[in-house]
């Protein structure tokens, strides 16, 4: 696996890279946030001089003050962004985009100093083990960057944002006490009108599906009477493109972002206050697209609307509203998951997972397709048809069914639900058999309704099949699943995993200046990540998911050949490197270097290196 | 309650399985009502059942134990074409409709009719009125015999003048019934059904219905002890994983957990 070279003397360009080495990551200068979408860099320049022009490195020399404004690199925007130096020699940025919250940049030379001589330290004992030297510079010019202190101007950025919109990670602040709350419903007097609208337009969030007649299938936030004025107008501009030729996918508007995705039948909107990309809305739209698939199938819908286009979906949709409410604001909170499209799986040896796989093989019954074992949304064990593989859209709806909506789980007993997998085959139906267990106490049983179990603690069996009748024998299934799984220890062992819960950053790297990461095995398609320790607040942390949905935007967009992607605001410090077998998304303290930051990462993949077959499911159970 | 019926599990009398489904349209309480019955509980505002849920719950007669095994299906109408799964071979059916809300009886009717042209023969048929919290004749209705007098005026017009004067009743007495009791309970004779009225909230009358049930069902249909029910799915499967299931079941037992039996045996 390559890792990130971190030394910084040297100035080779981007095409001293060696082709050999095309794991290494393809790092080019990138200023921390940047407006996309960006061309792509032309060839890194050669000589010193050039760098210096770029009022991003720390490579500056003294006197070359005029060389800061004289020429940006392709690789900043240039609206709005000043520079300039202070009389202690330290350089600021200043974006003159207004509503930023404070932030600080400030750039300051002295206290890194030359890079040669600042990465001696981290950076030497990184070089033991980089093999790709020639990658150094860009590297280099990447993390020579500056480190950050409090700023007394208040209110500069080092640039755009990932999307141009004014609102950035920091300045994200969801009053997550309201953010969900229902809206009254206008009365018919409509006295309460104008207060239900404020409410509505209070959100942060928004998500909104209409049929292309125009009708309302599902709004998270207000009733009928409050937004049909508001679906009318979508659909009017909708149409509109539409009448032309071309379909509209997003625009901004009053300091949101509107996402639109373009079904045969169905439009769903997106308005989104937080930092997100098009691309990220966009995906969180597919999803809700995928849920609707999953109750009706594709077929069904199409024939529902061939037969009368007119038709009001959300008699169909009946009871599914919390479904896509759930998901919806799993959205609103932040949820790695969806921003990687890829599954946790529960920490477990090796050993522990082979023998819950052995098992699930063995209590294998020619009806079953998928069976899965589910440790609070984590996966645990998966059984699976060697020519199928699971789609983890097609599990974010059944983990978003059992764990975040609360219908399945606090019916106690056992389920047998008829749902549409749409990764796996949209036109069909295919029957989920769902079991909670309480591992309370090591007194392994069904769980009883009563019980309130966490969302985190929750364990799931999950059988599904393709016969529709064949719930009795998914259901011998599940008793001798947790017959063998008791006799065999795992659940203890699986519950000792969930009380474990994730580690710590410092557990995983002592002392290690990161405060979360996430780590994306493009392979296995999944992720995994420590606790949220340090951001325990729903505020916090999806302020840290905003980071990171900044992160995955900058490193995602369409023309981005970024690979590392350094990042620093007041409040955290933040890198992006992506390679073909993996992503890592870490976060810092603001003032943390870009060596130990890079020093850190190394470890983080160090570590998953050593750990992969105890944090991934890796093959699984396959038959 | 549910609770003190289940205790005597471990008497020696005789085991029955019943199986028993809930069928009804959305939000009458079909849920609630097995909630109440089988843990004793109730949520508000608990969200809607997707497909079906299963779940088992033991009650002592004087004579034998009954075990229920309860199908408590989705109202919605896209699971409707799923329902003759659940109630084939069903011994009973809860058929739940809203005091507060008469198009869900209408919608109990419907099905009252499919399962006596379609389910068992033999099947009993409950017909259950719900949410009798939100009547404000609910006091002392416990008794199926004396709600109608205390009901007043809606009990006693028909069924087409009722609609009017429970209206006048709900502006003056904040009572939200709508469906008279002697409007359902007349169909539910004319249709020999066993009926109730309920309040899965406060558990009035929920344990009755199912003691009424047990009661009901004809010794000569107890006797293969398994509802047959699920034995053909079941059969189907016997190779490979169920018969270690079942070995699992046994061994299960024997371990003496006290919790509520989560096997069909």
């Amino acid at each position: 696996m390559p890792r990130l070279a971190n030394d910084g003397d040297d100035h080779n360009t981007q095409a001293h890279s060696s082709p050999s080495t095309p794991q290494s990551p393809e790092t080019t200068i990138e200023r921390s946030k940047l407006e996309v979408p960006r061309p792509p860099l032309p060839p890194r320049p050669t000589n010193l001089s050039t760098l210096r022009s770029r009022p991003s490195t720390s490579y500056q020399e003294h006197g070359s003050k005029d060389g800061l404004l004289s020429g940006t690199t392709t690789a900043v925007t240039t609206t709005d962004v000043n520079t300039y130096t202070t009389n202690d020699g330290s350089r600021k940025l200043h974006t003159s985009i207004g509503s930023r919250s404070p932030s600080s940049s400030t750039l300051k030379r002295g206290v890194i100093g030359s890079p040669r001589l600042s990465d001696t330290g981290d950076s030497s004992s990184l070089r033991s083990y980089v093999p790709q030297l020639e990658t150094r510079e860009e590297v280099s010019s990447l993390f020579g960057d500056h480190i950050t202190e409090e700023d007394d101007e208040g209110n500069s950025r080092p640039s755009q944002d990932v999307f141009s919109s004014q609102f950035e990670a920091d300045a994200i602040d969801i009053d997550f006490d309201k953010e969900f709350d229902s809206i009254p419903e206008v009365d018919e007097d409509g006295n309460n009108e104008e207060l239900a609208h404020s409410l509505w337009r209070s959100k942060s969030k928004h998500f909104m599906i209409l049929s292309a007649a125009g009708k309302p299938i599902y709004t998270r936030h207000g009733s009928d009477a409050v937004i049909s004025g508001y679906i009318g107008i979508i659909q009017t501009i909708i149409s509109f493109y539409q009448s032309s030729g071309t379909s509209l996918r997003s625009f901004s508007s009053a300091g949101a972002r509107f996402v639109i995705l373009s079904q045969a039948n169905l439009f769903l909107v997106a308005i989104s206050r937080i930092l997100e990309s098009d691309s990220q809305l966009r995906l969180q739209l597919e999803a809700l697209y995928m849920q609707i698939l999953s109750t009706l199938t594709l077929p069904n819908l199409t024939h529902i609307f061939s037969v009368r286009p007119s038709s009001d979906l959300r008699r169909p949709l009946q009871g599914t509203e919390v479904l896509l409410s759930s998901l919806a604001d799993s959205f609103t909170r932040g949820s790695p998951s969806t921003l990687l499209s890829a599954l946790e799986s529960l920490k477990l040896r090796k050993s522990h997972r082979d023998i819950i796989n052995n098992t699930l093989l063995k209590s294998r019954v020619d009806e079953l397709l998928y069976g899965l074992i589910v440790a609070g949304g984590r996966l645990v064990s998966v059984v699976r048809p060697k020519k199928h593989s699971l789609h983890p859209g097609d599990l974010q709806l059944i983990f978003n069914m059992l764990f975040e909506a609360e219908g399945v789980k606090a019916g106690g007993g056992e389920s047998w639900i008829p749902l549409c997998l749409p990764g796996f085959n949209p036109k069909g139906y295919l029957y989920m058999f769902v079991s909670f267990l309480s591992l309370k106490n090591n007194n392994i049983r069904q769980a009883a309704a009563e019980e309130e179990i966490p969302k985190e603690d929750a364990v799931a069996i999950i059988l599904i099949s393709a016969n529709k009748e064949s719930f009795e024998s998914m259901r011998s299934v599940k008793n001798y699943l947790v017959h063998e799984l008791g006799r065999s220890r795992s659940l203890a062992t699986i519950q000792n995993a969930i009380q474990a819960g994730r580690p710590l950053p410092t557990d995983i790297i002592p002392g290690t200046v990161l405060r979360h990461f996430l780590f994306k095995s493009k392979a296995n398609v999944q992720f995994f990540m420590p606790s949220f320790t340090s951001y325990e607040t729903p505020r916090l942390r999806r302020r840290l998911l905003s980071v990171y949905h900044e992160l995955h935007a900058s490193v995602h967009t369409k023309h981005a050949s970024v690979k590392v992607h350094h990042s620093v605001s007041a409040s955290h410090a933040a890198l992006a490197w992506v390679t073909p077998m993996f992503e890592l998304y870490c976060v810092a303290g603001p003032s943390t270097g870009r060596n130990a930051l890079a020093h850190s990462a190394n470890k983080v993949v160090q570590w998953v290196q050593k750990e992969e077959e105890r944090i991934f499911l890796i093959g699984g159970a396959v038959f | 309650m549910a609770n003190t019926t289940s205790g005597g599990a471990s008497a020696p009398k005789p085991s029955s399985s019943v199986k028993l489904v809930l069928l009804g349209e959305a939000a009458v309480g079909k849920s609630s009502l097995v909630l109440r019955f089988v843990n004793n509980d109730f949520q508000e505002n608990k969200e809607p059942t997707i497909g079906a849920a299963f779940l088992t719950q033991k009650i002592s007669l004087p004579n034998r134990i009954i075990k229920f095994e309860i199908w408590d299906t989705a109202g919605q109408e896209r699971f409707a074409s799923l329902a003759p799964m659940y109630y084939r071979n069903a011994q009973a059916a809860l058929v739940v409709y809203d005091l507060t809300k008469p198009t869900s009886l209408i919608k109990a009717k419907h099905w009252v009719a499919e399962l006596q042209r379609q389910a068992s023969p033999g099947i009993v048929i409950a017909l259950v009125g719900n949410k009798l919290d939100l009547c404000a004749d609910a006091e002392g209705s416990g008794d199926a015999e004396t709600a109608p007098s205390e009901g007043g005026g809606d009990a006693e017009t028909g069924a087409e003048g009722a609609a009017a004067d429970v209206e006048a009743e709900t502006q003056t007495d904040t009572n939200a019934r709508k469906v008279p009791k002697r409007e359902a309970k007349a169909y539910a004779e004319e249709e020999s059904l066993l009926f109730f009225e309920t309040s899965a909230k406060t558990g009035s009358n929920v344990a009755d219905v199912f003691t009424a049930i047990a009661n009901s069902i004809p010794e000569s249909s107890l006797k293969s002890g398994r509802g047959g029910g699920a034995a053909g799915a079941t059969q189907a499967a016997l190779s490979g994983a169920a018969n270690r299931a079942e070995e699992a079941r046994v061994n299960l037992g024997e371990r003496g957990k006290d919790v509520k039996d989560n096997c069909a045996c």
